[in-house]
């Protein structure tokens, strides 16, 4: 069982005045005390005089970056050692169950690295053109801010996201089971724009982004997606895009496999053919039972979770009015409803979206209830603009057996016992 | 770099307009990159051998700077060390319950071999190799996976795309949009869908969440 790390409840730093003396410091302690004799009776946050009620707190500068509460330190990406053989090329996961809202924070947003994380000076930063095009182009970071920019909100998901849970449930925290996404506003330049600088020749069919990073990430996108919503973004939630995330610039291939949207992008080749490299053939390529194996399965389907309550974020406060909630996002479009079950999928409740529905992006989701303490079996249903309904996990293996690691959009089991603990498990 | 005259550019787009659905840039940002700066980073190579580079090398040779460069992680004959790629054996395995992919069970073109270790590959030093040395290695990758069984097996440029991986054929386009979306895009069941509903897994038995875990089979990587 997954257990819940507590804060470390740091002593609020005294002020200036305090630290100069001894006797300042006997004064405040005297004075507390006397404030917890005065109201005895009640709730001890409340009589009780509290140091940041007392003493002025940090001023301005104090953190020039400013950062979480100490109170959320327990709010991080964590690894599963276990997957990898090196955190260089590894993975690590966003912690769903600490967020609410749609936008995920940049210093959470989940990390996959090949060849870990380049550090690229954007004074360096060359994004190069060439291949089928009428003359092979390189761009500045300074060029990229003079074209047209657009914000749009986007989901990045891994391909493997919850590929663990296969062949059944294994890992008990949503962060580890869903947590290779994120979901920010991309500022950027669309692709269409760099590839016409360029002059895309008529017989080109593909382009092929390649990252700067010591893997030289490479996959093969069709030149269709390419000029349609494909972007080169250089800033996330508004500020530059984290080195981990692709720094100074990256593709942005909406609704389509994360490992497609190329980080420290440096050079994008126009060509008539698929490349066939190693993340598009050996990798990401999804296995069948038979054998046999799919290619080019870029669109994310329609998924979603419940992020709370999670074997991670256990119901805390006994049975009465309860708050589940998640998320849910489709690769190929806005998601029109989510509905919860209580009960192991045998009756189904429509849940309330609430904020900003936007296309390939994150919704979020509540449904309010009176919990009466008996045992719950949560799972929650996306159902997308086009109509596509999130399978169960058994469906997925009928079509694709339990080999084919990536693309896993089963519905999600939570077994919540009468503690309000939650464990991931699965149902008949 | 000096830019075209603006009646060229002129003439230019208006050409891209009649020929292609991209029309031509607008906005005149950037400049041309030089034929050596194309060659410097342009580096990939495809199935059909576009983009290879000069060079030869041997299985023997292979197998010495293998043992130098990428033994460490792959083991002598690709057997994979701790949790590093497995790149040999694995034959026959795919349809089983625990699949092995390698470069000779799995990987469908040797083009993509050759690519990855020239650009990503030793890990510590990557793009390090001289094309010999990614001839040579290749040349190897393909004898410890029984694709090739000469030891004098020589890989070049000019024999390059005549090797055939025995996985090849096993590979198909998405074909989601026939075999499963129809059924998923049916209206779900809302009430009494599925009485007497039992928990079938459990998380906790298989216990391998990190920091109280043991580790199971199998790698992401």
């Amino acid at each position: 069982m997954f257990k819940q790390e507590k804060p470390e409840l740091a002593v609020p730093a005294r002020r200036q005045f305090l630290k100069a003396g001894l006797t300042a410091g006997v004064a405040a302690g005297a004075m507390v005390a006397g404030g917890r004799t005065a109201f005895a009776e009640g709730d001890e946050a409340i009589v009780e005089k509290k140091d940041w009620a007392v003493y002025p707190g940090n001023g301005v500068d104090a953190a020039p970056y400013g950062m979480p509460s100490q109170f959320e330190a327990h709010v991080v990406r964590r690894n599963v050692p276990w997957l990898t053989a090196d955190t260089v090329s590894s993975v690590n996961f966003t912690p769903l169950h600490e967020l609410d809202g749609i936008i995920t924070p940049n210093g959470l947003c989940f990390e996959r690295h090949h060849g870990g994380v380049a550090e690229v000076d954007p004074a360096e930063y060359r994004l190069m053109i060439n291949g089928l095009v009428d003359k092979p182009m390189v761009f500045t970071m300074e060029d990229l801010k003079r074209f047209p920019r657009e914000n749009r909100i986007y989901f990045l998901e891994c391909a493997a996201n919850s590929g663990m849970e296969w062949r059944g449930a294994q890992l008990n925290g949503c962060q580890y089971t869903h947590g290779m996404i994120h979901n920010v506003v991309y500022t950027g330049v669309p692709l269409k724009y760099l590839l016409e600088e360029a002059g895309v020749k008529t017989n080109a069919k593909w382009v092929m982004p390649e990252g700067a990073d010591a893997s030289g990430m490479t996959r093969s996108v069709p030149l269709e997606k390419a000029l349609d919503d494909c972007m080169v973004a250089f800033k996330m939630n508004g500020e530059a895009l984290r080195p981990e995330q692709g720094y100074p610039a990256r593709l942005v291939v909406p609704g389509w496999e994360g490992n497609m949207w190329v980080k420290w992008l440096r050079r994008i080749e126009v060509g008539d053919e698929p490349w066939q490299h190693r993340e598009e053939t050996s990798k990401y390529t999804d296995l069948m039972a038979n054998g046999k194996a799919r290619r080019f399965t870029w669109e994310m389907d329609a998924k979603s979770v419940i992020t709370n309550p999670s074997p991670q974020a256990p119901i805390t406060h006994g049975k009465g009015r309860t708050v589940i909630t998640g998320v849910a996002w489709s690769g190929r479009g806005k998601i029109d409803r989510v509905d919860v079950s209580l009960d192991g999928g045998n009756n189904w409740r429509e849940a309330r979206i609430s904020g900003p529905s936007f296309d390939k992006s994150m919704h979020r989701f509540y449904y309010e209830f009176d919990w009466d303490g008996s045992e719950l079996l949560l799972q929650s249903r996306a159902i997308d603009s086009t109509g596509y309904v999130q399978p169960t996990k058994n469906e997925l293996r009928a079509v694709r057996g339990t080999n084919s690691i990536y693309h896993n959009n089963g519905i999600q089991t939570w077994l919540v016992n009468s503690k309000g603990e939650a464990e991931n498990v699965e149902v008949s | 770099m000096s830019r075209f005259p603006k009646a060229a550019l002129l003439a230019a787009g208006i050409h891209m307009a009649l020929i292609s659905p991209v029309l031509a840039g607008q906005f005149n940002l950037g400049r041309e990159a030089t034929p050596e700066e194309v060659a410097a980073w342009d580096i990939d190579v495809r199935p059909d051998g576009q983009g290879l580079p000069e060079g030869r090398g041997t299985v023997a040779q292979g197998e010495e700077i293998f043992a130098e460069k990428c033994a460490a992680c792959h083991g002598d004959f690709g057997e994979g060390v701790d949790r590093w790629p497995v790149l040999a054996g694995g034959q026959g395995s795919l349809k089983s319950d625990n699949p092995v992919k390698t470069i000779g069970s799995y990987w469908p073109y040797l083009s993509t071999v050759f690519d990855y270790i020239n650009r990503a590959m030793p890990f510590t030093e990557a793009k390090s190799l001289e094309p010999d040395e990614v001839y040579a290695i290749t040349a190897y990758l393909l004898y410890v996976n029984d694709v090739v069984t000469d030891e004098d097996f020589e890989l070049s440029k000019e024999n390059f795309v005549s090797v055939k991986m025995p996985n090849t054929d096993n590979f198909y386009m998405d074909d989601r949009e026939t075999t499963e979306l129809a059924d998923r895009r049916k209206a779900p069941c809302m009430e009494n869908c599925k009485p007497g509903v039992k928990v079938t897994k459990r998380a906790a038995i298989i216990d391998v969440t990190p920091d109280e875990g043991a580790e199971p089979k199998g790698s992401l990587e």
